[in-house]
């Protein structure tokens, strides 16, 4: 993977977004003017926004484009320091122990040190895009945890002492939003909302993430999910649902089924909700009538 | 940077970053500088790169966008500051019903007559309540030690019956040199259930409102988690006003948060609107749900059963607290209790503060389903 400079890479929110239509991904100005000053300023971004609208994408996207390896942590209730920074080989120091009998032996030398992913993008920056995922679902200690490391790049091993990156990480965290994050690490980010797209934008997505999909098929799918998500639905669809139903009403077409009809049997593919579903199956016809027409 | 040093052209940045601040958003120092750094880099080329650099870099609360916005053009385009300014107190959050439409019958019709909508000075004065202390002292302080408690992910260090910890005892091990200390044990903690209560503020829960809220905030203030609702004609959380301490400041706050006092009730929808927004749903996930309503739900009740029904899949209790049960001769036979009655686990007493409280006092006790309770009631009844 052939790793490029994240500043000379993105040199003006415009580049972003050519960039990002590059590796199939469309971004609006507003998330390429984001993108484009946290890699200048050397910030993390923080992104918000309802589940399936391309949080996580993006951070693949921009991964992909500086030709780095992206480092992923899930965040979950429970994630701590073991999980997120690093952890001693215990088993391993109290071998070396026993092994070295009288001698001296340094058991916090790196042999016995697991670099879990926030170590390891802070050692390696120039060669890694680091994601903490959905941070919304970690609980506050970890964000507590994190403030270190997102103002000053650099956390403390008590045993080691503090480990500093050579060079701003490129860090990308996304949050569903299902709880407030904290003031300190929204301020230490540069912010962006990924809001559901106008049709237009959301047919471009579905046409550059799904080749298979006419274009036909992309804009009518664009049409008849803004209109779902109108609906006041318990989950509304995301743009990877949107993609997804896109996909399979295609194929279902090309097995024979007509437009209209591959449309509504694929449709538990794009509203996962029992109740959801029940409404739809009153209101499909009339919105697929007026998307296709 | 001191402030003499930077540009002329500075200015109109600064007057905004303090005009947010005016107006109740967080914005430090760090953030000022890195708007200003954001703006030197887009060169910019237009108001829009400026707008797209002070949303990245000032990170407005996607709820309070509009008063973002309103500011951002009252200053950088010298538009007159609508009413969307007005929202912009706290971080509390109104619901509108299912279609987001603006709030309609009477209410709306007050708002009309009223000509522009109340200040906060004018619907304090409305709103008044009543501040005796209806000693729920005891309550408060007994409440942490009476509510369910739930297996935390995170781990405490104990004394027995742990798992060890490797780290910590290799630590001590090392410092005696490679003798073996006594190893150290750690135990997922043990963190209270989160409760979460909806207080119904419509006409004909009038009586009991100022009673429900002074319940409110002695549960907060027992219990800091807890997140406090009001549901009427619409959806509004008023839990960060509850948190002071005083609770005439509370309550004084919690006025200017709500805006459909004494309103009609759509207990459905509202509990719809909470539902779909994702920050609010994960509260209810394992939470002690608490309704106090009289469930006299205006229009059907399809709503407010598949509600109830969400709620009961997400709750780890569900209950609701209804005045009408405070009468002896009370069944639940209207339609809505009778959609709802299956989803629920109690469905008690809510005629006074203190019986809730009393309630609340016992949510530690399993109990059979509030169905269950009911039917043998009925049969006792009969009989």
């Amino acid at each position: 993977m052939n790793t490029q400079s994240a500043t000379e890479v993105f040199v003006s929110p415009e580049t972003v977004a050519e960039h990002f239509a590059a590796c199939r991904y469309i971004a609006d100005e507003p998330l390429a003017t984001a993108v484009f000053l946290a890699i200048r300023l050397g910030k993390p971004l923080l992104i918000e926004g309802m589940p399936g609208v391309g949080k996580t994408e993006a951070a693949k996207a921009v991964a992909q484009i500086l030709g780095r390896d992206l480092i992923r942590l899930q965040c979950y209730e429970g994630v701590d320091a073991q999980h997120a920074l690093y952890e001693w080989n215990y088993q391993r120091q109290l071998l070396a122990i026993r092994q070295a009998d009288k001698a001296d032996i340094d058991i916090y030398d790196d042999r016995f040190l697991i670099e879990r992913p926030l170590l390891r993008s802070l050692r390696n920056p120039e060669h890694t895009v680091l994601l903490v995922d959905e941070i919304d679902r970690a609980d506050h200690e970890f964000e507590a945890l994190l403030l270190e490391y997102l103002s000053d790049f650099q956390i403390s091993i008590p045993e080691r002492g503090t480990v500093s990156a050579s060079q701003p990480p490129v860090v990308i965290l996304t949050s569903n939003r299902t709880r407030e994050l904290a003031e300190a690490l929204r301020r230490r980010c540069v912010y962006h909302w990924i809001a559901y797209p106008e049709p237009g934008r959301e047919a471009a997505i579905i046409a550059a993430r799904a080749p298979g999909v006419a274009e036909a098929t992309a804009s009518a799918v664009a049409r008849a999910v803004s209109a779902i998500r109108a609906r006041p639905l318990a989950k509304p669809p995301g743009i990877s649902e949107s993609v997804e139903w896109a996909n399979a009403a295609t194929v279902l077409e090309k097995g024979g089924s007509p437009w209209p009809e591959a449309f509504r049997r694929a449709i538990g593919v794009l509203i996962k909700d029992e109740e959801d579903l029940a409404l739809m199956r009153t209101e499909l016809p009339r919105i697929l009538d007026e998307a296709l027409a | 940077m001191p402030l003499t040093l930077l540009p002329r052209e500075c200015a109109p940045f600064l007057d905004f970053v303090h005009a947010l601040r005016r107006q109740g958003f967080a914005v430090s120092p760090d953030q000022t500088e890195t708007f200003l750094s954001a703006i030197t880099l887009l060169g910019p080329r237009g108001m829009e790169h400026i707008r797209h650099a002070a949303i990245a870099t000032l990170a407005p609360p996607i709820e309070r966008m509009g008063a973002f916005e309103a500011l951002f053009r009252a200053i950088f385009f010298g538009e007159v500051r609508a009413a969307a300014l007005q929202d912009s107190t706290e971080d509390e959050t109104t619901v509108n019903d299912r279609e987001g439409h603006e709030p309609q019958g009477e209410v709306a019709l007050e708002q009309e007559q009223g000509g522009a909508k109340a200040s906060a000075f004018e619907r304090l004065s409305t709103r008044d309540f009543d501040q005796t202390d209806i000693g729920l002292g005891a309550f408060r302080r007994a409440l942490a030690d009476a509510l369910p408690r739930r297996h935390s992910f995170r781990q405490l260090r104990v004394h027995s019956n742990g798992a060890i910890d490797l780290r910590r005892s290799l630590r001590d091990i090392v410092r005696a040199e490679g003798d073996l200390a006594v190893p150290r044990l750690r135990r997922r903690q043990e963190v209270v259930r989160r409760p979460l209560i909806f207080i119904d503020i419509s006409g004909s829960m009038s009586g009991h409102t100022d009673e429900l809220l002074a319940l409110a905030h002695a549960t907060i203030q027992a219990i800091p988690r807890t997140e406090i609702f009001t549901i009427g004609t619409r959806l509004s959380r008023i839990t960060t006003a509850l948190r002071a301490q005083d609770r005439t400041v509370a309550l004084a706050r919690a006025a200017t948060a709500v805006d459909d006092w004494n309103g009609g009730t759509r207990i459905g929808p509202a509990l719809k609107a909470f539902l779909a927004i994702p920050r609010f749903a994960a509260m209810a996930r394992g939470a002690l749900v608490v309704i106090a309503s009289d469930g006299l739900e205006r229009g059907g009740h399809a709503e407010f059963e598949s509600s109830m029904r969400r709620l009961s899949h997400l709750a780890h209790r569900l209950s609701l607290a209804t005045p009408l049960a405070g009468d002896s001769r009370f069944r639940p036979e209207t339609a809505a209790l009778a959609a709802v009655l299956p989803w629920l686990d109690d469905l008690v007493d809510g005629s006074s503060a203190h019986a809730i409280a009393r309630f609340m006092l016992t949510l530690d006790r399993p109990a059979p389903r509030a169905s269950a309770v009911w039917k043998e009631k009925a049969h006792a009844f009969s009989h």
